[in-house]
Order: C-alpha cells, then sequence, then structure tokens
C-alpha cells in the first residue's frame, strides 16, 4: 500500500463555510501541526523508511531516556511523537531533522485520510453496539432490546468466538478515508476538511495525504470544488 | 472554540443585523435559472431567528394565494443580496410561531411605535 506524508493535531470542533457558489459545506476545523521532524528512519539504517515528527510542546513527565531522544535530534521535548511511514526513499528527500512541518503540507481540494479515536460510549446493548433491529415495543411483543438467542445448544455447547453482544463501545482507532480539504489557513495551522473525522473536540488526530484515492477521484474531487 | 471563531469570520456579513422577529422583511435572494442569475423578493414575518455565528438562520413567514408559505435563509447566505425591513413589528416572544395557528386579521401584528425604520439594512 502506498504510504505518504502527514500531520499530528487536534481536532477543533464542526461548523459551515459557504462554497462559491452559495451552498454550505459542512466542515471539521482541525488544528494541523506546526510539526517538527524529531526522527528520520531509513531504509539503510532502520530498514524503512519514515518521519518521525513531534507535536505540541512537552514540559512536565520528560524523563531521562525521552529527554535524550530530543536532545539527540537537538529538539524541544514534546507531547506527541508519530511515524509516518512513506513509500519511496526519494520522499525523504527535503526533510532534516529538526525541520517544522505545517499545514502547508496540504492544498485544498486534496484528499486527506483523517485517524482518530472515537468518542467512548460505555457499556451499550447489542441495539446500539451492533446495529441490530430490536424487536417492536407494543403490539404485545415482549421481546424489545434483548440479544435473543446466541447459537446452538448442546452443540456446541459454547457460543462461538466473536459473537456480537453488548460490551464496550466506542474508543476504538479508527480511520475515515478520502475527505476533501476544504481550506487550509497556513497562518493559524488549520486545515479544513469536508465532514465529520473521529473523536471529541480536543482529541489528537492524524491527517495524512489519503493512501487509497484513484487519480479519476482525486480529479473529481478537485473539479467539484470549482 | 476561537479557531471556529477565526474560520467563520470570513462569512459572517455585518449588514444582515437591525431585523428582529415580528418584522415584515423583504429578502433579496439570487436565484440561478439555467445559466441566468436573478434577484427573487421574498417578502413576509419574520417568525424565527436561530443559531450564532456563520450557522444563524431566520425563517421568514407570508401567506401566498391563502397559503402559509415559510422559507428559512442562512442568516450569512451569499446567495442574499440584502434584507430590507418594511415594517416593525411589536411583538412579546421570540419564536412566533402561534402565528401558524392564526389567518387573517387574526394574524396581524401591531406595528412598533417610535422606532424610526432604516431606509435599508444593505451594504
Amino acid at each position: 500500500m502506498a504510504r505518504k506524508e502527514g500531520l499530528i493535531g487536534r481536532k477543533v470542533g464542526m461548523t459551515q463555510v459557504f462554497a462559491d457558489d452559495g451552498s454550505h459545506v459542512p466542515v471539521t476545523v482541525i488544528q494541523a501541526g506546526p510539526c517538527t521532524v524529531v526522527g528520520i528512519r531509513s531504509r539503510d539504517r532502520d530498514g524503512y523508511d519514515a518521519l518521525q515528527l513531534g507535536f505540541e510542546p512537552r514540559r512536565k513527565g520528560v524523563n531521562k531516556p525521552t529527554a535524550g531522544h530530543f536532545k539527540k535530534a537537538n529538539v524541544a521535548p514534546m507531547r506527541v511523537l508519530r511515524e509516518f511511514r512513506l513509500e519511496k526513499s526519494e520522499m525523504l528527500q527535503g526533510y532534516q531533522v529538526g525541520q517544522a512541518v505545517t499545514a502547508a503540507l496540504f492544498a485544498p481540494g486534496e484528499l486527506v485520510d483523517v485517524v482518530g479515536v472515537t468518542k467512548g460510549k460505555g457499556f451499550q446493548g447489542g441495539v446500539k453496539r451492533h446495529g441490530w433491529y430490536g424487536g417492536d415495543a407494543t403490539h404485545g411483543s415482549m421481546f424489545h432490546r434483548a440479544p435473543g438467542s446466541i447459537g446452538a445448544s448442546s452443540d456446541p455447547s459454547r457460543v462461538w468466538p466473536g459473537h456480537k453482544l453488548p460490551g464496550r463501545m466506542g474508543g476504538d482507532r479508527r480511520t475515515v478515508l478520502n475527505l476533501p480539504v476544504v481550506r487550509v489557513l497556513a497562518e493559524q495551522n488549520l486545515v479544513l476538511v469536508r465532514g465529520a473525522v473521529p473523536g471529541a473536540n480536543g482529541a489528537l488526530v492524524v491527517l495524512r495525504k489519503a493512501l487509497k484515492t484513484t487519480r479519476t477521484q482525486q480529479q473529481q474531487k478537485t473539479a467539484d470544488r470549482k | 472554540m476561537d479557531a471556529i471563531r477565526v474560520v467563520e469570520a470570513v462569512h459572517l456579513r455585518k449588514d444582515r443585523q437591525g431585523f428582529d422577529p415580528g418584522d415584515q422583511v423583504r429578502v433579496h435572494v439570487k436565484v440561478v435559472e439555467g445559466e441566468k442569475e436573478r434577484t427573487q423578493v421574498f417578502e413576509g414575518t419574520v417568525i424565527r431567528k436561530r443559531g450564532d455565528g456563520v450557522r444563524a438562520s431566520f425563517t421568514v413567514r407570508r401567506i401566498s394565494y391563502g397559503v402559509g408559505v415559510e422559507r428559512t435563509f442562512p442568516l450569512h447566505s451569499p446567495r442574499i443580496e440584502r434584507v430590507d425591513v418594511v415594517r416593525r413589528g411589536r411583538v412579546r416572544r421570540s419564536k412566533l410561531y402561534y402565528l401558524r395557528g392564526l389567518a387573517g386579521k387574526a394574524a396581524r401584528l401591531k406595528e412598533k411605535r417610535a422606532v424610526p425604520i432604516p431606509a435599508s439594512t444593505s451594504e
């Protein structure tokens, strides 16, 4: 699979903006970067190509091994560290340790993937958690939101592994693919993507250039904006 | 939240103030018909203003050929050319949904006294 560069950011919240034709576009505002290149992984040395980016200054909780890692790169300690794998070694060119990577990485019309951790929902029943239909609420129905049968009887005398049942919902890492970038405010380090992204406001998200886009898709999205 | 304000600030129109629920307004809407663009006027009573920032909207109600018609406009929409106030109504609540149940003489609103009507709220 293609591997591309990205940015670490925080979800600010949702709003809407007006397009040129007057229609409104739902957008999520993401505080993207500025990130600093803390390390570079190269195929010769590490077996793979990647950029290690750091985000947000960190004052507390920097233990000696962590401090050493940042000192080696000669940058201030940071709260979040993420590696972005790159498909070609050439993509590493132009990046140096200590260099800043900003929201200018993205351009309007481009497609991005957004990775985040979904909002925790706690312990939920099967209807909400797995989208079961549930039974009738009325008309003498005595079956409402219960799980129902969870399998056969004496054979196999157990529940198959992975059977869908009530339980903890949310708090999972989820990736939303191919969201168009609507606007980039490079000065404020803000990126506006169309649609919703996982997580609560203020949650950490990772933006990266879309991995699974075909060229036609990319052109289509650019054309849509015009 | 500040970042949201920064994003919305470019779209906010300062000329979209000066009318409230109860007022009779003329909304000049840009309509695209085929290749041409023209301005359509929707005149009626403002029965609701809601929302904040760029997401704010207002609803105008009028009686058209005996049928009640309501249109909700985004307050800061670039498709709205301007909003003129025709008459100021004296009302005691912010949402005038009760007008929906009234017709004819009963649906009239008293005019607000001693408030000069600005010629236009456009730019």
